[in-house]
């Protein structure tokens, strides 16, 4: 039988599914009587998906700008060597 | 001309038409792109080079490198690992020129401790502190919560580099662990464990602030 102590040691590898069959028969085992690692299991999933929702902020507009005159200044190279 | 198509293309078109259309000079696609991935870059350089303006500098560098790279992009991953590999090159040869190197190498004694303070375990493992129950459990309800958001931010921020580059690309990112193995160069269990840890202290620091006495 695994301690919460081992489960909480595991969980990673059981979320990425790197466990051999019978440590995972055994986990599963441990999260079918104990409430308390389910709930620590479900907050880890919890704490990863919410990681996907991570607001993202627009680039700053003199950085922007200063990457889109590269940006031409590289395409109006390539034409120059196409031509 | 400009189609419809252009203003949609992050969600439908394939890497390969984003790519024909910067190397065809389509400036709305590579606005669009500078949009999508600059602060994107900018937060996984934050941990490999340490200081905010060394990591513009990386950041700035590698829109250079991307361009130049552009035309011997084959589609062998996508184009977002792609631009995460020519970051990684970029900040390592940024580190090597100032005598140092990426901060993956090796884990430190500290990555061998316990992910939960042993106090909350009794001499048989089980709970003795169990996790509380967080007033919300859904990541649509901790989303809601702008302070969910930035207790994960500053917690992140304040993860041991190696940490926070494998949990910014695994987790933030969704790359897979094999995709991470290759950009940090290191070996399975090594990003298994970095990523353990991570994520344990920011499960740790949620309950810390939405866990409810029992």
């Amino acid at each position: 039988m695994l301690t919460c102590q081992q489960v909480t040691e595991l969980v990673t590898r059981y979320l990425e599914g790197q466990m051999e069959w019978r440590q995972r028969v055994a986990f599963r085992c441990h999260l079918a009587v104990c409430p308390h690692c389910r709930r620590y299991v479900r907050q880890m999933r919890v704490t990863i998906a919410t990681l996907g929702k991570l607001p993202e902020e627009p680039p700053p507009p003199q950085v922007r700008k200063a990457l889109l005159e590269h940006y031409r200044a590289w395409s109006g190279k390539g034409v120059r060597e196409f031509e | 001309m400009r189609t419809l198509g252009e203003t949609a293309w992050l969600g439908s078109d394939s890497d390969q038409e984003l790519v024909q259309r910067l190397l065809r000079r389509d400036e709305a696609a590579f606005a669009r792109l500078v949009d999508t991935y600059h602060f994107r870059l900018l937060r996984l350089a934050l941990p490999l080079v340490g200081s905010r303006s060394v990591a513009e500098e990386t950041v700035q560098d590698t829109w250079l490198a991307i361009l130049d790279g552009l035309a011997g992009f084959e589609g062998r991953c996508s184009l977002k690992t792609w631009m995460f590999h020519i970051l990684l090159n970029r900040a390592r040869s940024r580190a090597a020129k100032e005598g140092r190197s990426l901060p993956f190498s090796a884990l430190g004694p500290a990555e061998e401790a316990p992910v939960e303070e042993p106090g909350r375990f009794t001499a048989a493992g089980m709970w003795a502190v169990p996790p509380s129950p967080w007033g919300v459990e859904s990541p649509e309800a901790l989303v809601l919560r702008g302070e969910a958001m930035e207790c994960i931010e500053e917690v992140l921020a304040r993860l041991p580099a190696n940490q926070r580059a494998v949990v910014t690309l695994r987790d933030v990112e969704g790359l897979e662990a094999e995709e991470v193995r290759e950009l940090l160069q290191l070996s399975e269990s090594n990003q298994r464990v970095l990523l353990h840890r991570g994520r344990a202290k920011l499960r740790r620091a949620l309950e810390e602030r939405f866990g409810e006495a029992r």
